[in-house]
């Protein structure tokens, strides 16, 4: 594959010409190193071809048949689950971002204990989802579960069977998602902020901006594009959450806190109805699309000054 | 500046420096009473984990809220491999550590050359490429379950470790070609270039120039492999089912399928399950920093 093996003379070579009708993805390099280029990319593009691509192009002709969504909607869960799904999203993703950005302005206090109990805090998110999502599930169970016996002992309170109501239930997927992921959020936040340059802060207290002004008219500010390329980014990545449903839950009571991946999951592999199930996740993709469009412009515009 | 503003900013100093001691105790106060909150919400969960598997079969759920007779017997059976659930444990062990290691290695590997030849062999596109890889997170993991299962069947990959690790592998190397994209523009492009000038070919230039000078952004992504390896359950659960080839979140899940399981001998599994990533994060937390602050994107 070295030069030697090109017949052609230079200037019939396509990247010689400068503009072609397509992507000239290996321009401006010759010979051996256009032969290295190809050989280093190579794993790439086949993983990608063959577990990108593939799934994909099958998937979507999997779920290609237009009576699958009318069968989809007629299904007697599916709303909901298209309502826990947003739920889960609306309300989780955007309160863990926020509790994330409020806590990540304690962490950055330097202070020694407070720089351990960071360590502390990032347990939830080191610690495997399934332990902790079972852990959180029979903490919850109702009676007998930690927080009722809890709740009794020291209150006298006689807890409710968290997983027999929906908003109960429905509570305790958000509150479960918002432990497992929050402390990761808030360390990329911690990183952001430690990030900014002391003088500005200097500088502004210079200008009168202290306390409550500084956050408003320096940090917010500031940060204000990592925190929406972070929430974009935790948004595409909970539609698909599966692990939290499955286990803190379980659907339960009565397969009514299922979200999209779960319920999918079911259709296909419970039911043995997988084109069903491929449909019902393919109704995100309108959403998903422009989100991505979105994170992409926002990257590309910032080059990342995270 | 006028002197009543001045006269006033004296008297406001000595007016704080009175009540200073009184304020930095409330500023202590609410910080300790939010490292209270925080200390309560972190590790309730962590704590319901210890008691259920210090628990005996029959305390689990007879509302204790510390063991009544702590005993480490789930432990000794998790250990010995005393249960029928658990009888390959540490076959499972093993098999959740070569499949995290391997999804580390081929992510480091494939992801490390990819961006090479993006970011330093001046592809005149090579942006595209790197969207084409971040395009991956459009369609969620979970939702590429089904035709991922059908496909690897077609590979006849059925059952086996390579399917776990080629699938996560996909998912985690988008992550790395971006946060080494990021993290290479800081390598000044002139090494290269004099490393070229001496004779060395682009494998050179990768292996003895690129590879030691990523080396944060390396352990960054490698840890972040590791954990996202050792995280998931829906492929691990899909595409193996033989206990031979199960790994331990598999086995762990499957002390669901009854309603009278030994949840003592579960948590206890949990518990070792959770070592190595913790010991892992902690073990690398300094880099993950370097890591984050690069991309500040990982999951």
């Amino acid at each position: 594959m070295s030069s030697t093996t090109q017949p052609l003379p230079h200037y019939v070579r396509p990247f010689a010409s400068g503009r072609t009708w397509y992507p000239n993805w290996f321009g401006g390099l010759h010979g051996s190193e256009r032969s290295w280029a190809i050989a280093f990319f190579l794993p790439y593009a086949a993983v990608f071809l063959a577990f990108i691509v593939y799934p994909v192009v099958y998937g979507i002709w999997l779920g290609s048949d237009p009576e699958l969504y009318a069968e989809l909607f007629v299904q007697p869960r599916y709303l909901t689950t298209v309502v826990n799904t947003l739920l889960l999203v609306g309300v989780g993703v955007n309160v863990k971002m926020f509790l994330a950005f409020l806590l990540s302005g304690f962490f950055v206090i330097p202070n020694r204990w407070i720089k351990a109990l960071l360590v502390l805090y990032m347990l939830p998110w080191a610690l495997p989802a399934l332990p902790a999502f079972l852990s959180l599930h029979w903490m919850l169970i109702g009676y007998g579960g930690f927080l009722n016996s809890a709740l009794e002992t020291w209150f006298d309170i006689d807890g409710p069977i968290w997983f027999n109501s929906y908003p109960l239930a429905m509570g305790a997927n958000i509150l479960a998602y918002i432990w497992k992921w929050m402390p990761f959020w808030t360390l990329v936040f911690v990183a952001g902020r430690m990030a900014i340059p002391q003088e500005i802060y200097e500088a502004a207290a210079v200008d009168g901006a202290t306390g409550i002004r500084r956050f408003t008219y320096v940090t917010f500010p500031l940060l204000a594009n990592l925190y929406l390329i972070c929430t974009l980014l935790s948004t595409l990545w909970t539609v698909g959450d599966f692990t939290t449903a499955y286990f803190v839950s379980s659907g339960a009571p009565a397969l009514q806190t299922e979200t999209l991946a779960t319920f999918g999951f079911r259709m296909a592999f419970d039911q043995g109805y997988p084109r069903l199930g491929i449909a019902a996740v393919m109704v995100t993709l309108p959403l998903l699309i422009p989100l991505t469009i979105l994170l992409m412009r926002r990257v590309q515009a910032t080059e990342v000054q995270l | 500046m006028s002197a009543t503003t001045a006269v006033r900013r004296v008297g406001h100093r000595l007016h704080s420096r009175l009540h200073y001691r009184v304020r930095r105790y409330a500023v202590e106060g609410v910080c300790l009473l939010v490292g209270l909150a925080i200390v309560i919400w972190s590790l309730t969960p962590i704590y319901n984990m210890w008691l259920i598997a210090l628990s005996l079969h029959g305390d689990i759920f007879s509302g204790e809220l510390w063991p009544s007779n702590p005993s480490l017997e789930s432990f000794r059976v998790v250990i010995y491999e005393d249960f029928w659930y658990l009888a390959r444990f540490w076959h499972q062990f093993g098999n959740s550590f070569y499949v995290g290691l391997m999804v580390t290695f081929l992510t480091l590997f494939i992801g490390s050359l990819a961006s090479f030849t993006v970011g330093r062999m001046r592809l005149r596109n090579g942006w595209i490429l790197t969207n084409a890889a971040l395009m991956t997170y459009v369609i969620p993991a979970s939702f590429l379950a089904i035709p991922i299962y059908r496909i690897m069947q077609i590979y006849g990959l059925g059952d086996h470790l390579a399917s776990v690790i080629l699938a996560l592998t996909t998912f985690a190397t988008p992550y790395a070609i971006f946060i080494f994209s990021q993290y290479g523009k800081s390598i000044p492009m002139e090494l290269d270039e004099s490393a070229r000038i001496d004779g060395a070919n682009p494998w050179q230039i990768y292996f003895r120039i690129y590879l030691p000078l990523m080396s944060p952004a390396l352990v960054a992504v490698g840890t972040y492999a590791l954990l996202l390896a050792w995280n998931e359950y829906l492929y691990n659960f899909l595409l193996l089912s033989s206990p031979a080839s199960m790994t331990v979140a598999v086995a762990l899940a499957q002390f669901l399928n009854s309603d009278e399981s030994p949840w003592n001998y579960m948590m206890a599994t949990a518990i070792i399950y959770a070592l190595p990533p913790i010991i892992l994060y902690y073990g690398f937390r300094r880099h993950m920093a370097a890591g984050l602050t690069m991309g500040g994107v990982k999951g």
